[in-house]
């Protein structure tokens, strides 16, 4: 099927998209890299040139590689969260046999159109001095001031789980789906339990929407700054932030671009062991 | 059963902890109090009043439904013909496309951000509401193209080859088979950019000029201050709106698909 191979027609097609992806992301991020070997002089200029210095502070400075850290570790929380809150509504809809399914379904999906930010400030209306959780102690005289919750790592990886969650439950979802029910059913009238089936059956053959999940949820996760400038303290900073603050408040845009360089790298490596261990396509699955 | 009770109760739990929060602040956004917090003194109206009557996030809104409309049509465009290839046509290579075509949302977004605005400083170009828009367009496209994509591959090709057949040249089959089959698809993709680019803070607080805010960095800076009752009722407005709206686009789509028969 198709058209006879060396056509040029699919290029032609292609080619506002590709030159879009070229000239506004493929260049600049070369530039970037460009960019982290100048130097920023005192009074602010940029000095261009092979410098080494900002990559010698990057690199060097244990404060970076002290965040950096702490990002992937607050990645990898996030992660692990969501995989455990997100599997088991996402067995549910895909094995029940009611008739509000698609219900159910549409629910999951929702949290995704509802807004970043908001999703994100809400936690401020539960957890905050004046929150719903501080009202109810107070209420209940289990405290007699306000008990300040906010502002901590912990909060920050809840917000993250509260953002992250449905990509998560709908990766699975995709995949635990496309499970032929069959294949339990024969495990079964083969003798095995019900744990036994979902152990050496069902979650085997759900891992790649497991895996699919977790990627977005650590990439996304590893790669934020709104979420600890709202829900973080002063101390809870993200690698992301450094970029933030180094690109838009300190104006210094090689340190910034060096910054930029190594989340690229070390978020895009983790990207590509997951392309060569389970393949890309299977996010895009979840788009079907 | 006591398996499936127990997984019944952590979905509930599960459900509860996604929409609690959000619940909350659709409540204190009716609080007549005059802070942003409980307890609930009285169901009151006034801060939708407020919202209205706030230049800034009129102007808010503004700015993110044109950026958003904007965005949602150019990158439907570019994803559509670029679907198109990768779906109808073999060639070599394919698979390296398709990969940097998605490639916006496999980068962080923070580094797709400090990379355009980078670039075009380079140009010597400041910051606009053109670059906004560049940068809202090369976000969504991976979306309208992953969702134009699974669409098209269900799309049988007879169709368009009984067209062909028929001595439509391929520009009328587009118009006349294609592109009809698939308008629920480019509705689809196009809710689906808009909603991204609306909802979209991450890039936007590089990107935006100055004075220029859209609806969730105007959010952000309010939040700056304290929680005010107008962020409650704003986020209302928003969460009515980004779940009206695939509401409201899975209906036409449907309706598109049913009259089609």
């Amino acid at each position: 099927m198709g058209e006879p191979a060396g056509s040029a027609r699919p290029f032609i097609l292609l080619s506002p998209a590709l030159g879009a992806i070229t000239f506004l992301l493929i260049v600049p991020v070369f530039f970037v890299l460009v960019y982290s070997f100048w130097l920023r002089s005192s009074v602010g200029a940029e000095i261009p040139g092979f410098h080494l210095d900002n990559w010698r502070e990057v690199i060097g400075d244990a404060f970076y590689r002290h965040i950096l850290f702490s990002t992937l570790r607050i990645g990898a929380i996030t992660t692990v969260l969501c995989a455990l809150l997100g599997y088991v509504p996402a067995y549910f809809i895909a094995m029940s046999k009611t008739r509000h399914r698609t219900l159910l379904l549409l629910l999951l999906i929702l949290p995704f159109w509802i807004s970043y930010i908001i999703r994100t400030m809400s936690w401020i209306n539960i957890l905050g001095v004046s929150g719903a959780v501080n009202q109810v102690l107070m209420a209940l005289g289990l405290v007699s001031e306000p008990v300040q919750m906010l502002y901590n790592e912990a909060t920050v990886i809840l917000g993250l789980v509260h953002f992250l969650l449905p990509f998560m439950v709908l990766n699975v979802y995709v995949s635990l789906d496309a499970i032929d029910p069959n294949l339990a059913d024969a495990s079964r009238s083969l003798g095995a339990t019900d744990f036994q089936t979902f152990r050496e059956v069902t979650l085997p053959l759900s891992l790649p929407g497991l895996a699919a999940g977790g990627l977005l949820c650590f990439v996304l996760a590893a790669g934020t700054y709104i979420t600890p400038l709202v829900l973080g303290g002063p101390r809870d900073a993200m690698f992301a932030n450094l970029v933030f603050e180094a690109i838009i408040t300190q104006l210094n845009w090689p340190l910034g671009s060096a910054l930029s360089i190594v989340l690229l790298l070390v978020l895009g490596s983790i990207v590509t062991v997951y392309n060569r261990l389970v393949g890309l396509g299977q996010i895009a699955k979840s788009f079907g | 059963m006591s398996g499936w009770f127990f997984i019944r109760l952590y979905t509930i739990g599960v459900y509860l902890f996604m929409f609690l929060p959000v619940g909350v602040v659709v409540l204190l956004s009716f609080n007549s109090s005059q802070f942003g917090s409980f307890p609930m003194e009285g169901l009151s109206l006034r801060w939708f009043v407020e919202l209205w009557n706030n230049d800034a996030i009129i102007r808010a809104f503004r700015v993110s439904l044109l950026l958003g409309a904007l965005a949602a049509v150019i990158s439907t465009a570019l994803g559509v013909l670029a679907a198109l290839a990768l779906v109808r046509y073999r060639f070599r290579g394919k698979n390296a496309i398709t990969t940097l075509l998605i490639a916006p949302i496999l980068i962080p977004e923070v580094v797709l951000a400090v990379a355009l605005l980078l670039f075009l400083r380079w140009l010597s170009l400041p910051r606009s509401f053109v670059l906004l828009l560049l940068g809202h367009v090369i976000f969504t496209l991976p979306f309208v193209l992953l969702v134009v994509q699974a669409r098209l591959v269900a799309i049988r090709r007879e169709y368009e080859e009984a067209a062909l057949s028929l001595g439509a040249g391929p520009v009328q089959t587009f118009f006349a088979v294609t592109l009809p089959l698939l308008m629920p698809a480019v509705f689809a993709g196009m809710i689906f950019a808009f909603t991204v680019s609306f909802d979209d803070i991450t890039g936007t607080m590089f990107w935006k000029p100055g004075g220029v805010e859209t609806v969730p960095t105007q959010i952000f800076a309010m939040l700056r201050n304290s929680i005010s009752p107008e962020i409650n009722a704003l986020g209302t407005v928003m969460i009515a709106m980004t779940v009206a709206l695939p509401v409201l686009g899975m209906a036409v789509a449907r309706w598109m698909a049913a009259r089609r028969g």
